[in-house]
């Protein structure tokens, strides 16, 4: 644990969360613009800077804590390089989004809410991308592609890895 | 003299490689020493075209599409510039069947305009409803709404003038106006085209609804799965406050609108309103108890207008052409129209915005072509993930919310989901399950454990372990689940679900509709 955090430590910069929490905490409902602030500047929000929001917004840890587990998109872990959302939703699935989903399992090797060995890539499910009438889609890094085959995600994983 | 090329920036249309077509249409002009105007559009919404490029001619505007970068050059050569013959000239975009017979009210300007440009806008008929409502009592606004027909476009289809009228009739110092723009159903789009291809229709639609009920600032919750709509909700707000369209003076009135986007983060259940307003208040998005209803004790306690991106959108053509301009259009008490999404396995999905009154045959046939892959349409899902599956008998059915009621569907928010007969309906029946399961919010036992047991029992059935009676089972559950979860979303999860038992029994073995339908 104390191991675990002492890493960590190293892997986030306090001061770029305090500014996030400063910059927002007098918002109305200021949390979750809070955590997608400190997860758009860090990939991910340490379990360790929860003290900290809590602290600036008068909240216990239990409540931030629970927020954060609540939603999906938020983690706690930093993410590979690139992050894969794919749509497992009823349109896709209408249109072989299940093979689709076998095959980015077995190229990546892993699993949803896994991150491949070299650290390249994460994969999470997303329950539609609203890309519906281009079935079978995903979302890479926040771009969208529609009437993804097997080999045309063999390309998107080529062109992400070059750009990396 | 330039020539005018639209190439849409909707999502839809950059998933298939639009901003590569742009690069490319730019380039080759640039070789070629051609003077163009690129304008990125939103979507005409013919995906099946997309990226459809369309050229400004003395003609009117002709469409190309699919094209891809390669193809550009082909067009130029083509003489596209000038609206020559190509394999891929579709011809006068107006002239398309399947957007020459639609009623575009809500949908006027998405992929005709600039999204981004608020002269555009303004050329194209916008913020004339607002005008109309800056001179209008409040009181008046609200009955332009409610004597339009309108009912709430996210699918419960509650009359938006009567929400209203409560809203406006509470006491209180603050009100606020909320946009759910948290389209978490799968097979839709339309409010996702409409915040990237119209975004100031959406800003005046919630001006208006401020004006109308006094309230004087608002928030779109957004769904973070839209990043495109995202940038563009956030450039037109900028440009409508530079202009004076928000602020503390709209349009020199005197009267005050602010307007915010926050983001979801990935739950469902946040589009269900109590659910989304916890969330915008930075809590776990847990639904709440009703009464207090929203427009009573909203957001922060306060008197809340909570509407879909739809019905906001609709205000501002029912303000400039009265209440029953709109109410002309459409059937029984339905009225005004739907735009409809094709999606999933049809052969020419989009975005079709009608009149209620068509039938669902019309829709996959007439206008979706029938099935992608070529195979007989088997099931569609009307309405989202908790919308029931409609097999081929139920086809002539009118979209209309009663007669959907009717046979113990729902229309939702108009998404319609198409799966050939290749499809397991067990399977299906098993997602929603999994689906309820994943995004519950917990806070009702029926939902939050009856989805769990639910998926369990349709494995054992699947399994073909003792079948008859975990059909009973299942059937007993979804009663549960029906009857007494808080919000729709274990409240409605049986609709799938049985209406797949009871439609489909084949792919639940044999014993599948030896009991009613409930």
């Amino acid at each position: 644990m104390t191991n675990e955090s002492a890493m960590s430590q190293l892997r986030w910069d306090q001061n770029r969360v305090a500014a996030v929490i400063d910059s927002l905490k007098s918002k109305p409902g200021a949390l979750l613009p809070i955590l997608h602030g400190i997860q758009d500047a860090l990939g991910y929000i340490p379990k360790d800077s929860v003290p900290l929001i809590a602290r600036e917004l008068n909240l216990s840890r239990a409540e931030v804590h629970g927020v954060i587990t609540f939603y999906h998109y938020f983690r706690e872990t930093p993410p590979g390089r690139h992050t894969i959302h794919l749509c497992r939703a009823e349109s896709c699935q209408s249109m072989n989004g299940a093979g689709l989903e076998a095959h980015a399992k077995v190229r990546l090797g892993i699993d949803y809410h896994e991150t491949t060995d070299d650290g390249a890539f994460s994969l999470e499910p997303v329950y539609c991308l609203g890309n519906c009438a281009c079935s079978p889609a995903l979302m890479i890094d926040g771009e969208v592609y529609g009437r993804v085959t097997p080999e045309g995600f063999d390309e998107i994983l080529s062109e992400a890895r070059s750009q990396a | 003299m330039s020539t005018t090329v639209y190439v849409p920036c909707d999502s839809g249309a950059l998933s298939l490689g639009a901003e590569r077509v742009a690069r490319a249409i730019a380039a080759e002009a640039k070789n070629r020493h051609v003077d163009i105007k690129l304008v990125r559009n939103g979507s005409r919404g013919l995906f099946w075209l997309e990226p459809m490029v369309e050229v400004a001619t003395p003609k009117g505007r002709i469409a190309y599409g699919p094209v891809q970068a390669k193809d550009v050059p082909a067009l130029f050569e083509a003489g596209f510039l000038q609206g020559g013959k190509h394999p891929l000239c579709q011809g006068p975009t107006e002239e398309i069947p399947y957007l020459k017979n639609q009623e575009r009210l809500t949908n006027a300007r998405v992929g005709i305009t600039d999204p981004l440009s608020l002269e555009d806008y303004l050329a194209h008929e916008g913020y004339r409803g607002l005008k109309n409502a800056l001179n209008m009592a409040r009181v008046d606004i609200v009955k332009a709404v409610t004597d339009s027909g309108l009912r709430g476009r996210g699918g419960a289809a509650f009359p938006t003038g009567i929400k209203w009228n409560t809203v406006l009739n509470a006491q209180s110092d603050q009100k606020y106006i909320v946009c759910n723009a948290d389209e978490g159903d799968s097979g839709t789009f339309s409010d996702r085209m409409i915040m990237e291809g119209d975004p100031f229709v959406l800003i005046e639609g919630m001006t208006i609804a401020g004006l109308a009920v006094g309230a004087t600032h608002g928030y779109i919750y957004l769904r973070v799965e839209y990043p495109q709509a995202h940038k563009h909700l956030n450039a037109a707000i900028a440009a409508a406050y530079q202009a004076g369209y928000l602020g503390q003076s709209i349009c020199g009135s005197g009267k005050a609108f602010d307007l915010e986007v926050r983001l979801g983060a990935g739950a469902y259940v946040c589009g269900e309103e109590t659910s989304l307003l916890e969330s915008l208040e930075g809590k776990r998005g847990l639904v709440r108890f009703k009464p207090p209803l929203p427009a009573i004790k909203g957001l922060f306690g306060q008197p809340t207008v909570i509407n879909n991106v739809i019905s906001l959108a609709s205000v501002p053509i029912i303000l400039d052409k009265g209440g029953e301009y709109y109410r002309d259009f459409g059937m029984g008490r339905s009225r005004g129209t739907l735009p409809i999404q094709l999606a999933g396995n049809v052969k020419r999905p989009g975005l079709v915005e009608k009149a209620f009154g068509i039938t669902l045959r019309e829709l996959l046939y007439d206008y979706g072509g029938g099935s992608a892959s070529g195979r007989p349409i088997r099931a569609v899902q009307v309405g989202g993930p908790l919308g029931s599956y409609l097999p081929e008998s139920q086809f002539d059915t009118p979209l209309d919310y009663e007669a959907f009621a009717a046979i113990w569907a729902v229309l939702g928010h108009g998404g319609v989901v198409v799966f050939d007969d290749t499809v397991d309906m067990a399977r299906m029946a098993r997602y929603a399950m999994e689906f309820c399961a994943i995004e519950s919010c917990g806070k009702c036992t029926p939902c939050r454990i009856g989805s769990t047991r639910g998926v369990e029992v349709i494995d054992k059935i699947i399994d073909n372990q003792d079948r008859a009676s975990n059909i009973a089972l299942l059937r007993d559950l979804s009663d549960t689940l029906l009857n007494s979860s808080l919000c729709a979303l274990g409240g409605m999860t049986p609709y799938p679900v049985l209406s797949a038992l009871n439609h489909f029994p084949e792919d639940f073995g044999d014993g599948g509709n030896k009991q009613a339908a409930a």
